[in-house]
């Protein structure tokens, strides 16, 4: 440990109070009968879809094209995610199989 | 009104360090033992279960792949925390209170450098910053969750989000029930793979390189399903297309931000011409 135990404290309060405001804020900003404006109800139905964009390219944010092993795993358990999702459309099957690809061939192949 | 039994808001916060079961919410009958019930009250309570377990089956399936996640992730975490000294209470504690999946790694840079709560503040605001998406997507179906709203923002996570605003609940279950268990089984997921990482984290062999893969299949998943909605395609390609550029021009350690606020400008400024 390098803080005091009432430091470590206090910082994961903070963690939190900064973590709570931004789930928080957007029902503080609309609460109650104050509706939304046109925009933000546009945007909230836009957003989904576009941060599950977003959290994919997050996820392979670390991926180097130049590296060793050239982002190879991650296209083909992408590939074989999205192949299995087309063929069978089972959400856990797709994820379970994605997963297997990957965790082989970065165990064994790119090793 | 809900059928579900309320955790309070203090719930999660007041959480004690080690006692994962105690932020359950009381399975018990709210009337306190001794009250006197008509038939009436007995065939509701009976009712109230049916629902309460319908929800539960439905929620655990879609839960599944947060759990793989969850268990690599959270036991990498609180075996990190060991690690530098911080043992399972401080790791439990985190992930209970602050419960923020990569900013708890990130504040384990802070946790071994000079004290600074104001800085650990105002980083995991702009770490924890797409959250904000998800409040404003979840603006309509939360305002209707009555006493089950406070804890169902507290622990909208990416996770959570994905699978709350993907997946729709099967025909005949409650959908603020639905949500209420896959926040909650997200929630208990994180903290108890926290737990298992702080205190037997030196015993696992088993070589879980890879696993936490799980998470990016999940979001891959969700994606297509959203993709399968063609209104919701152009949207898609914008976050995936901003996001790269956000990546390719800030770098992997600062790109959420600036990709947010590429998404919104593009989605607001195109809005005559997606507008689905």
């Amino acid at each position: 440990m390098y803080l005091t135990p009432v430091q470590t404290l206090l910082i994961i309060l903070a963690v939190a109070a900064g973590a709570q405001l931004t789930r928080w804020l957007p029902f503080l900003l609309f609460s109650g009968n104050r509706r939304p404006p046109a925009a933000v109800t546009y945007l909230g139905k836009a957003l989904p879809p576009a941060v599950m964009g977003l959290l994919v390219v997050y996820c392979l944010r670390n991926v180097s094209l130049t590296g060793s092993s050239h982002g190879i795993p991650e296209a083909l358990a992408i590939a074989a995610v999205a192949v299995l999702h087309r063929w069978r459309g089972n959400v856990l099957l797709s994820i379970a199989g994605g997963t297997a690809v990957y965790m082989l061939l970065v165990q064994l192949v790119f090793a | 009104m809900s059928l579900l039994p309320e955790p309070e808001a203090g719930q999660a916060s007041g959480c004690p360090a080690g006692g994962v079961r105690d932020c359950r919410p009381a399975r018990e009958s709210p009337l306190p033992a001794g009250t006197f019930m008509r038939r009436g009250d007995i065939m509701t309570e009976k009712v109230r279960a049916a629902a309460r377990s319908a929800a539960l089956r439905a929620a655990f399936p879609a839960t599944i792949p947060v759990l793989t996640g969850f268990a690599c992730l959270g036991i990498a975490y609180g075996i990190l925390m060991d690690s530098k000294g911080y043992g399972p209470q401080w790791s439990i504690l985190m992930s209970a209170v602050g419960f923020c999946g990569s900013m708890q790694y990130v504040a384990i840079t802070l946790l071994t450098a000079a004290f600074d709560p104001l800085q650990a503040f105002f980083l995991s605001f702009m770490v924890n910053a797409r959250h904000l998406f998800y409040g404003l997507s979840m603006l309509e179906e939360y305002r209707g969750a009555g006493k089950l709203r406070p804890f169902l923002v507290y622990v909208l996570c990416d996770e959570t989000f994905s699978i709350v605003s993907t997946e729709e609940p099967p025909e005949g279950v409650d959908p603020t029930a639905f949500r209420f268990w896959v926040s909650l089984l997200d929630y208990l997921y994180w903290v108890g793979a926290t737990a298992l990482g702080g205190l037997l984290g030196g015993f696992i062999t088993f070589n879980t390189a890879g696993m936490d893969f799980a998470l990016t299949a999940l979001f891959v998943v969700l994606f297509l399903e959203q993709w399968k909605k063609p209104e919701n395609r152009p949207a898609g390609v914008i976050g995936i297309g901003a996001t790269v550029v956000s990546l390719l021009v800030f770098g992997p350690d600062r790109l959420v931000i600036p990709a947010m606020v590429l998404i919104a400008v593009i989605l607001l400024g195109g809005r005559n011409r997606l507008c689905t």
